[in-house]
């Protein structure tokens, strides 16, 4: 037999930079975080008391709510190590829907958002299909969708935008997420709010239940999750429902947030709720990742926006600053699985 | 505790059984008998179709025909959960963990505990405490109190300590069989010495072990029984103690006629 020096194990406390690693590996959550403290103390000092005013800070929760909210959705997904590029084309043919139904066909506005959510859900059931029974990549299946979903939105909508003091008059509910409720000098809306609240109850799905566990289990490794009983498939078609259903919701948000009901708003948001999410630290190969990760990911796009906005600089040094943010949340993430192995 | 085994009815077993994918036939005629808290060891060269054989048995793989036999009754196993429900596990190769969730989420992937009453019917909490318990007796009965840490990620443990909890997790939930798919293939010798005596735990309690390897040494040096499969089917049973090392090898590749048994 060989020597036992062939599988000894490591001893003594591990270098500094190791143990940085180590914590970083264990808490991913905390690059982001530190990324958003760094953002806020670099514009607190070249913008100064404007940015730090309740009001400013507030305006940049508003800012985020849609791409917040959205890229909620798109965590789920990636979590599965999948990609949803169909989510910003959900997101606006939910909203052109609650509009044309509440409009068109003289429905109950109630009845009308319900039913734009359900279009979410119907979306998010399209792709679902396409990628767990089909068994299409899922960058394939949502690229597809998103032009067929993009088409529905002209044809439904027939290119026309749907004015603000229409959908005041004929369904005000549609419009009641933008409602804003003062603090002090902020103004948090309701959007917002719903939000937070959806965060936390993804939070508590993805980490204190057993469907939660699975959908990390089938992002980390699908043999195993399979092999370990968990019906993968049933997972996966759940989490683009889920994924749809929550977009239809952002939908309702979007006319909270512009008022009127555009065919014509919204293409951003599928690259701006990918990088939320890669930015917040959930690793595109999936398994890794949290929802708080997904918030603070998206409260650094809107603050460095927003920073970047009021100190005077020109609109594509956003997009030039944003870029980089998302090579370097890949690459920490790169370094991170390095070290797993 | 092998000697008297032998005597009683095999726990499990296996009777022609036939799996063909495509032109390429895996099983052609496989026998199986593993008998009640012994170590069976499965050798057999690469192609010859022990893989496909255990997968049967373990539920992943669905033979065209023949039959499976649990305590003397057929069995249809439709999936691995449905071998697992009937108290068979196994620890597939290259182990079947999730590398990024943690040891307990790993013990418990597919069969977690859910708190009682409301929080767990409605709210589908799930009961973390019980399922960290539950995994640390589990550990430490097997003696891999060296994991102190139950909340640590997978992939930060060695490789030795990853096997440790393919293992344990087979073993949580009352099994009667356990199948080990090459279970010290990646491993360094003084991790493969603790994996072999955890097997040899794992069977003190009563549970019967198939293990699937092509390590000569420990095959010979812990299997009370073992299974030379070649082209698709048993060609001998033997004793450790009654063949060389280099017999056994022979049989294998067809370099030598297998003993009448």
């Amino acid at each position: 037999m060989a020597s036992d020096d062939i599988a000894s194990f490591a001893s003594g406390p591990a270098p500094v930079s190791k143990r940085i690693m180590y914590m970083l590996h264990g808490n991913p959550t905390i690059i982001p975080l530190v990324v958003l403290l760094i953002g806020i103390a670099i514009f607190s000092v070249i913008v100064g008391d404007r940015f730090f005013h309740p009001f400013n800070l507030s305006l940049v929760l508003q800012q985020v709510t849609i791409i917040g909210t959205v890229a909620l959705a798109q965590t789920l997904i990636i979590l599965t190590a999948g990609i949803d590029l169909s989510v910003g084309a959900i997101l606006v043919l939910t909203s052109v829907g609650m509009g044309r139904l509440a409009l068109d066909l003289d429905m109950p506005p109630g009845l009308a958002l319900a039913l734009g959510v359900t279009v979410g859900s119907a979306c998010g059931a399209l792709n679902g299909f396409f990628v767990t029974l089909i068994r299409l990549p899922p960058f394939i299946v949502t690229l597809g969708t998103w032009s067929v979903f993009n088409a529905l939105i002209q044809l439904w909508s027939g290119g026309q935008t749907i004015r603000q003091q229409e959908i005041e008059a004929a369904a005000p509910v549609l419009q009641w997420t933008g409602h804003a409720m003062r603090m002090g000098a902020a103004q948090v809306t309701i959007g917002s709010i719903m939000m937070l609240l959806l965060a936390a109850f993804l939070w508590y799905m993805l980490n204190r239940t057993a469907f939660g566990r699975h959908i990390y289990a089938v992002g980390d490794d699908e043999t195993a999750a399979r092999l370990s009983g968990i019906n993968t498939r049933r997972v996966l078609f759940a989490v683009y429902l889920i994924a749809g259903t929550i977009c239809g919701l952002a939908g309702w948000l979007l006319i909270g947030r512009i008022g009127a009901v555009s065919p014509l708003g919204g293409q951003m948001t599928n690259l701006d709720s990918i990088t939320a999410v890669v930015i917040g630290g959930t690793s595109l190969f999936g398994g890794r990742g949290s929802i708080i990760g997904t918030l603070l990911g998206a409260l650094i796009v809107g603050l460095f926006r927003n920073g970047l906005a009021l100190a005077g600089l020109d609109v594509l040094w956003q997009e030039f600053t944003i870029g980089f943010l998302i090579i370097l949340a890949v690459s920490v993430d790169q370094w991170l699985r390095r070290i797993a192995n | 505790m092998a000697g008297a085994a032998q005597e009683s009815a095999p726990i499990l077993s296996a009777r022609g059984l036939r799996k063909a994918f495509g032109r390429v036939v895996a099983m052609d005629g496989a026998d199986f008998d593993l008998y009640r808290g012994e170590i069976l060891a499965v050798i057999g060269d690469n192609g010859a179709g022990k893989s496909t054989m255990i997968a049967a048995m373990a539920g992943a793989v669905k033979p065209d025909e023949g039959d499976i036999l649990l305590d003397g009754e057929k069995v249809v196993f439709a999936s691995p959960m449905d071998a697992r429900a009937r108290g068979i596990e196994t620890v597939f190769q290259g182990l079947a963990l999730a590398p990024a969730l943690t040891i307990v989420d790993n013990l418990f992937l597919g069969r977690e505990y859910r708190k009682r009453g409301f929080a767990g019917r409605w709210l589908r909490l799930l009961d973390r405490q019980r399922m960290r318990d539950e995994a640390r007796r589990q550990l430490s009965d097997l003696g891999l109190s060296t994991i102190q840490n139950i909340d640590q990620v997978v992939e930060t443990l060695s490789g030795g300590q990853r096997q440790g909890v393919a293992v344990a997790r087979a073993c949580a939930f009352g099994s009667n069989v356990v199948i080990l798919d090459e279970p010290t293939a990646a491993l360094g010798v003084k991790e493969s010495r603790k994996v072999l005596d955890l097997i040899l735990d794992v069977r003190a309690r009563g549970i019967s072990i198939v293990l699937i390897s092509h390590n000569m040494p420990h095959v010979f040096e812990i299997a009370d029984r073992v299974h030379i499969h070649r082209l698709g089917r048993r060609i001998a049973q033997v004793r450790p103690d009654e063949i060389t090392m280099s017999d056994a090898v022979a049989i294998m590749t067809g370099a030598m006629e297998p003993p009448h048994s």
